[in-house]
């Protein structure tokens, strides 16, 4: 195991904690949310965000590479078709289900088990996107 | 407005963004997720998607992250968590279906509430807040559409 895959394990480790923390390991809370009863989820993206803002933004001024090398690169995507189509897709899912790529993993690991079946069609999703979608 | 109250959501946002920055600032990397559903893939499949450079070079890491995620979870329920382990009644076949769009849409979008919502907004990506706002309004749309249909939980 080296170095960045112990950095990323512990990171890992940091972001399931504060998702099931933020209660967004239960479907059901996310489900809340879309149904516009409760608006934490907005609290716990912008809570995230902002701590992720000064990360990304602030300590680059400070530093000029990753202390275990590599470079600091903010994360852009250039706007498709493709980026607003699979957001509808995707939002048809979460709608349904309550569950996204992160809250599913950590949802697994509070206990909710079911989710597997959940986890599984993300990753035939996946394939089928990349398979006959993709470019 | 907040039935559970705002700290559990303000706090554990804030434990997040410090896992992503901890990453961030000792690799360089966002620690982002759905990706994870791709690039494990290339251990799979051969086709060229796959097979691209951004996964291979990126899935090991990924299946780290991701078991870390797990594992995060599994000492929040063993340690803080009010009610221990936990299962949720959503139906099996909202699970199914949802899942498949889950990871058909956020691949096709190429990122998800993580690298889109918090990664992407983080690095003032134009791209990224229209796909949330995008995938937040379809999400209150169907959500508010199963409720009404009398789907619950």
């Amino acid at each position: 195991m080296n170095n960045r895959n112990i950095v990323l394990f512990i990171g890992g480790i940091t972001f399931g904690f504060g998702l099931a923390w933020g209660g967004m390991a239960r479907p059901e809370v996310v489900l809340s949310f879309l149904q516009l009863k409760d608006y934490g989820l907005i609290l716990l993206m912008g809570s995230a965000t902002v701590t992720t803002f000064i990360a990304i933004n602030v300590v680059p001024r400070f530093m000029e590479k990753p202390i275990l090398g590599g470079e600091f690169k903010p994360r852009t995507r250039e706007l498709t078709r493709n980026t607003i189509l699979g957001a509808i897709i995707f939002g048809i899912g979460w709608g349904l289900s309550g569950q996204c790529p992160g809250s599913a993993l950590s949802s697994l690991g509070i206990g909710n088990y079911p989710i597997l079946m959940g986890i599984a069609s993300m990753f035939v999703g996946a394939y089928v996107m990349g398979r006959f979608f993709g470019s | 407005m907040f039935p559970l109250g705002i700290y559990p959501y303000i706090i554990g946002g804030l434990i997040i963004g410090i896992g992503v920055s901890f990453v961030y600032i000792l690799t360089g990397l966002h620690s982002t997720q759905s990706s994870l559903f791709s690039s494990t893939m290339s251990y799979l499949s051969n086709i060229p998607y796959f097979q691209r450079k951004t996964y291979l070079d990126s899935r090991e890491w990924r299946l780290f992250f991701a078991a870390g995620v797990i594992l995060g979870a599994i000492i929040y329920a063993l340690t803080v968590s009010p009610d221990g382990f936990w299962m949720s009644s959503v139906q099996w076949w909202r699970l199914i279906l949802g899942g498949f769009l889950v990871g058909f849409g956020t691949r096709l979008s190429s990122g998800c509430t993580s690298g889109h919502g918090i990664s992407g907004i983080a690095s003032l990506s134009s791209t990224s807040l229209i796909a949330v706002i995008t995938f937040i309004a379809v999400g209150v749309v169907v959500a508010n559409a199963m409720l009404l249909l009398g789907v619950t939980p």
